[in-house]
């Protein structure tokens, strides 16, 4: 033991943020990092969420005022942003729970899992943009 | 890591476990609140895309029952634990000097429970 102890051996660390890039996360990869993602992004917004709830629940003119607001088109950026974070948590979660139950961890079921959330999410936030802007 | 330094008493059975011990608690509080909010989300989606008139009276009447200002606030009860627990993991994997660790944890506690309250302010406005 006294032996193993002495030798220097390689550390494998963390990855350091200037390294991100350089790896090629696999399906799963990508959901994990955006549900933390998405997860921060929907904690700093919020007090915005709560601004326009307030907005659009307090009075028959705040209301009116809202629907002046939301015809901006960064305000309609923010909500398409909001609208992703929410449905890729919401998704990345679901297949947390099947993950808690041993389901879909084998290599193979563990990336396809990975490209379902993201194609289920990308597909709902089309449909949640199109809303955002008017499309139907 | 002190395993480093005295790996010796430090293997095996000998082995010491440290933390808060809160690991299997938050695990199971994590995946209710979500349950929680993952349900909240759901029903209001479905009121206010079918049920509800549209326009002002339409989404405010929504909210003006006790029943849905209850769910509503349970709903945001779980957001807040459920943002807490996993903010809090983001800033233990991170950011390792204490004394910023916990700047930022006290933060964010501040965080949530000024917008529980606001929301809840909100809520009872309607």
């Amino acid at each position: 033991m006294s032996e193993l102890s002495k030798k220097s051996r390689p550390q494998f660390r963390n990855i350091h943020i200037t390294q991100i890039l350089q790896y090629r996360l696999p399906a799963a990869g990508v959901v994990s990092i955006l549900h933390r993602v998405s997860g921060a992004a929907m904690f700093l917004a919020l007090p915005l969420v709560l601004l326009l709830f307030d907005w659009s629940i307090t009075s028959e003119l705040s209301y009116a005022q809202l629907m002046e607001v939301l015809d901006s088109f960064l305000v309609k950026l923010i909500l398409c942003g909001l609208a992703w974070a929410f449905l890729h948590h919401l998704f990345a979660g679901i297949r947390h729970l099947f993950s808690d139950l041993h389901i879909g961890l084998a290599k193979e079921q563990s990336a396809s899992w990975g490209r379902a959330v993201l194609i289920a999410t990308l597909g709902c936030s089309v449909l949640a943009w199109l809303k955002i802007f008017g499309a139907f | 890591m002190s395993a480093t330094t005295n790996s010796s008493n430090n293997i095996g059975p000998k082995r010491l476990v440290v933390g808060a011990h809160y690991g299997l608690r938050d695990w199971l509080a994590q995946r209710v609140t979500a349950a929680v909010i993952g349900s909240y989300s759901v029903v209001l989606f479905v009121i206010a895309m079918l049920a509800a008139e549209p326009g002002y009276g339409g989404w405010a009447g929504i909210f003006a029952s006790t029943g849905m200002k209850v769910f509503t606030l349970l709903a945001l009860l779980a957001l807040i634990y459920h943002a807490w627990v996993g903010i809090r993991d983001i800033w233990m994997d991170y950011v390792k000097p204490v004394g910023i660790r916990l700047g930022l944890q006290i933060f964010t506690i501040l965080w949530l429970v000024s917008c529980g309250v606001w929301a809840i302010e909100i809520l009872w406005r309607v």
